[in-house]
């Protein structure tokens, strides 16, 4: 990847080597700061990718792919007239004609230079440590090397425990490979845990299939017997691993400073100052490879305020100074969490230390206080992070801790204060370390208007970076709007000042029938685009009128109004209900058909139906006519309602189904189908324990057993995954439907907008509990009123498109123009995998200029 | 500069409180008939920059801060129908002057 702007030679020349996360970040800094302006900027950097998001690395191989990691594709350099080019290694540096040479001989003067090269990984230097097979984790090619290799192979050893290296273990494990990690030293992660943290660690990575070496020391890799590798260790054991992958810390990617004779750190590392200058002044140094105080900074956010130091300094423009960098952190590692805060080793002098260990959930806090024991000095946590973030607060600001100070490690007991509240924090607080955001930089930003966390995050960056300290984030933004005295509104929007639930009441009791008259009798102004659906919801919810009445078209979101999904370019998807996922050769030839015709793209989904996809808004109605000629519904894949009632075919011909699933699952998908809810809601059924069709990841999840079925509740898959809570055993069918319908019309009463069943069960006091006082012992008195509103949306049901169809009004919506006939010559299509897809921006680009 | 009208559809074509897009000299535009608006009717282009695709005329129409907006129904950025100003961003659509007379709606061309 390489721009051709031509280089300007009026403008002074930075040059900045090393395009990894700091360096990028760097590039932004000037950029932001207007440097680009000032300066003619060029970019090298030695990979084939421009600066990618490395401390997601492991994510490459759970899906993301190059282009999802990418800091930039490119365009903030092309936009801002920097100049780069990847895969581009610069070997000398003559600092005495300020001139860079590149490796292919080419040279090239600069006039300020920024050295961010980063870091390798260390290899140790065992006999045999260049074997095949043998792999570093670092680049993406490294992964791909290794995802190459690991596909050949079934055993891998990742050589060393640290932060790393277990994250290395992670992946491979993910990559199905028996893993095994050895570590030199006597416990995993001794920079960061103590030993009895490390042993927790330990038994916690073997309880998850991974074998765990500590205190050993590898003497030579040889052939193995049962695998390629044998690793033959100190104490005369042995180990076989097909591939072995080293993960023994990071050393500083200096050669280049080196040979230019700049100051180094006695064990490397380009000796820096406050303002991240090195020896020579026109010479910055940001990142792993530059040396601070005698000391390497291995983590990105020291490494971006870095960046930010030397971008103000060449500018001008910040005062701010590189002082040293606070190396606390927390992660999960093979999904158990792992905190280190301050000193973890307790080596102050006179330090007191509190320990807490439970062997049952398998954790292990310790607190290292000052001998005093009013201030916190470090900490270490193994298995539990959610006291991180109040410890951290404690050790960064020197609060003076409680009275009882051990309770920031004692599990929270029923009525125990909870961690620090926000309100205590100092205002210097660092609330989030990757972009440096204080708590006065977050009230600075709430005071100037920035009234909501999404605002907050706008201004200020924060937990933009790894997201850590979003929670962190929303208490002390409520913090700040409290103390402004801003009522933390539960109000859906500026025309109501009242929740849905409200809404709902107030449509149900006094009969409100239409937008205008809940308006005109509770509201004021004229309504936007968080009322008009949500009240449109409400009103379906309860009268159950044809969404596209004259009254109620303008209250609906686009995917309403049209019956249909709308995708990125305008087009619109297609999702016939295909009951219980069960269809007859003949449907499915007429959707096959129909695709066809049309040339849609066709793709099964989640739910057991057939999207189809790139119709255009005059096709709907022409396609939904052959669709409903051949006995289709709608699937109301574009609403907030029942969306799918997930099954798999039960007894009828599972040798090990003991209930008739699919009849369950078609009949309840039949009987809610035209239910609309204040989110979207999916069912499953499963034939037997087995659970085949996943119904605990659903709102209503139903299970057959001997005795009859099992029904979950509030389960939901997404963003954030959350099993069903079991609600009732054994039930009989009509029974299960009833209570299903109190369910489900409870939540439609009383939920929040856009609030699925999970979070809206957690948020009901008594939770669960409660929840089935309700339905099972109707504790409110409420169950025959539910079930009777459920009756009449079930004998009220009709096809949404049927009647759409019937309506000449209702369809002169769906022209593409009012006075034109043509179509939108901005929808593109281009062929992949014998299917249409949307052309992208480039690919219309490029048709066009063919076709001129 | 001499304003010209043109135009483009019947009144009877627009939908009350909504949107609908129309072709006018090969350029679309989004016409949103709001009767409790004193302009009545607006006209925007109907191409939402932020999504990157002619979608605006599908969007909600809202009143927010005492201004007409809409909400695109891609990202859901709000556009001053009067002025085409985008809130949430630095960006601006195209905007017409419109005008009913006997049932039949023209924008100006300039």
């Amino acid at each position: 990847m390489t721009s051709n702007k031509p280089l300007s030679t009026i403008k002074p020349h930075l040059v900045v080597v090393g395009n990894g996360m700091v360096g990028h970040h760097f590039v932004e800094q000037v950029i932001a700061q207007g440097g680009h302006e000032n300066f003619q900027i060029t970019v090298f950097g030695e990979e084939p990718h421009l600066a990618y998001d490395r401390v997601h690395l492991s994510e490459y191989f759970t899906g993301k792919g190059a282009a999802d990691l990418a800091m930039t594709d490119g365009s903030l350099y092309d936009d801002n007239g920097v100049r780069y080019f990847t895969n581009s290694l610069v070997t000398q540096i003559d600092r005495a004609a300020k001139l860079l040479v590149l490796k292919n001989g080419e040279t090239l003067s600069y006039d300020k230079l920024v050295l961010a090269t980063g870091s390798y990984p260390f290899v140790p230097p065992i006999p045999g440590h260049k074997r095949n097979n043998t792999f570093v984790y670092r680049t993406l090619e490294d992964l791909d090397a290794i995802r190459n290799c690991a596909k050949t192979v079934t055993r891998g050893t990742v050589v060393g425990g640290g932060l790393l290296g277990l994250e290395a273990a992670n992946a491979l494990k993910n990559l199905g490979l028996e893993t095994s990690v050895v570590e030199f030293a006597p416990r995993l992660m001794p920079v960061q845990l103590d030993e009895k943290g490390g042993s927790v660690l330990k038994g916690m990575i073997e309880g998850l299939d991974v074998k765990v070496y500590t205190d050993t020391a590898t003497q030579d890799i040889v052939d193995g017997e049962t695998a390629f590798h044998r690793m033959n260790f100190a104490d005369g054991t042995h180990l076989e691993t097909d591939l072995i992958l080293f993960s023994a810390g990071i050393r500083p990617q200096d050669a280049l400073a080196k040979q230019s004779g700049l100051e180094m750190g006695e064990r490397g590392g380009i000796t820096i100052n406050n303002h991240c200058q090195t020896s020579d002044e026109d010479i910055y140094s940001i990142g792993e490879c530059a040396l601070w105080n005698g000391r390497i900074y291995g983590l990105v956010a020291p490494g971006y305020t870095m960046a930010k130091a030397a971008a103000g300094h060449l500018l001008g423009t910040e005062s701010l100074s590189f002082t040293g960098a606070d190396m606390s952190t927390k992660l999960k590692l093979l999904g158990c969490d792992v905190g280190s805060v301050g000193d973890a080793h307790a080596q102050t002098q006179g330090c007191k230390v509190f320990v807490y260990q439970d062997e049952i959930s398998q954790s292990y806090r310790k607190m290292v206080v000052s001998e005093d024991g009013k201030k916190l000095l470090g900490a270490v946590l193994v298995g539990d992070n959610s006291y991180y973030d109040t410890l951290l607060q404690y050790y960064l600001n020197a609060i003076d801790l409680p009275a009882q100070a051990q309770s920031l490690i004692l599990p929270a007991m029923d009525g125990a204060p909870v961690g620090l509240g926000v309100d205590a924090l100092p205002a210097t607080a660092s609330i989030c370390s990757c972009h440096n955001v204080s708590k006065q930089d977050i009230s600075d930003a709430v005071c100037n208007g920035a009234l909501s966390v999404g605002d907050v995050k706008g201004v200020t960056k924060a937990a933009t970076g790894c997201g850590g300290c979003a929670a962190l984030l929303k208490k002390v933004v409520d913090n700040e709007l409290l103390a402004l005295g801003v009522e933390v509104s539960t109000d859906i929007c500026e025309h109501f000042a009242y929740t849905r639930q409200d809404l709902y009441n107030m449509v149900k009791i006094e009969e409100i029938k239409s937008f205008d008259r809940l308006l005109e009798t509770h509201g004021k102004g004229h309504g936007c685009e968080i009322c008009k659906p949500a009240v449109g919801s409400i009103l379906a919810s309860v009268w159950n009128d044809y969404v596209l009445k004259k009254e109620h078209i303008s209250l609906q979101d686009t995917n309403d109004r049209f019956l249909a999904n709308m995708q990125k370019d305008g087009t619109y998807s297609i999702v016939p209900r295909i009951p219980g996922g069960e269809i007859t050769p003949d449907r499915l030839i007429v959707l096959g058909e129909v695709a066809k015709e049309y040339a849609l793209y066709t793709k099964v989904t989640g739910g057991q139906r057939i999207d189809l996809f790139g119709a255009t808004l005059a096709q709907l109605p022409e396609i939904w006519e052959k669709l409903i000629a051949a006995g289709f519904e709608t699937g109301q894949a574009y609403g907030k309602s029942l969306r799918t009632v997930k099954s798999c075919v039960g007894s009828t011909w599972c040798r090990y189904g003991v209930n008739d699933s699919m009849k369950m699952a078609i009949d309840l998908e039949n009987r809610y189908k035209g239910l609309r809810s204040p989110h979207k809601i999916k069912f499953a059924v499963s034939g037997c324990t087995r659970e085949c069709a996943e119904a605990q990841s659903k709102d209503i999840g139903v299970i057959a057993t001997e005795g009859g079925w099992n029904l979950y509740v509030c389960g939901n898959g997404g963003m954030k995954p959350r099993h069903g809570d079991l609600f009732a055993t054994d039930l009989d069918d009509e029974t299960l439907v009833k209570y299903i319908d109190r369910v489900l019309m409870f939540y439609t009463k009383t939920a929040d907008r856009l609030q699925r069943t999970s979070v809206w069960m957690d948020a009901l006091e008594g939770g669960l509990a409660y929840l089935k006082d309700v339905v099972i012992n109707d504790k409110l008195g409420l169950c025959e009123e539910l079930e009777a509103r459920m009756e009449h949306i079930v004998d009220t049901f009709q096809c949404e498109w049927k009647t759409t169809l019937e309506d000449p009004e209702a369809l002169k919506t769906f022209r593409q123009f009012v006075n034109y006939e043509g179509v939108d010559t901005n929808v593109v299509f281009v062929e992949e995998r014998n299917q249409m897809r949307p052309a992208t921006d480039l690919e219309k680009q490029q048709l066009i200029a063919k076709a001129g | 500069m001499t304003m010209q009208w043109k135009l483009v559809c019947k009144q009877s074509d627009l939908v009350v409180g909504a949107g609908v897009a129309a072709m006018v000299n090969g350029e679309q535009i989004a016409l949103f008939y709001v009767p409790e608006s004193e302009k009545k009717v607006f006209a925007i282009g109907n191409w939402d920059p932020i999504g990157r695709a002619n979608v605006m005329s599908r969007g909600l129409v809202a009143h927010l801060q005492n201004e007409w907006v809409v909400a695109s129904p891609l990202y859901k950025q709000h556009f001053v129908l009067a002025s085409g100003q985008c809130l949430e961003e630095d960006i601006k659509v195209p905007h017409w002057s419109t005008k009913l007379e006997d049932d039949n709606l023209y924008i100006a061309l300039n």
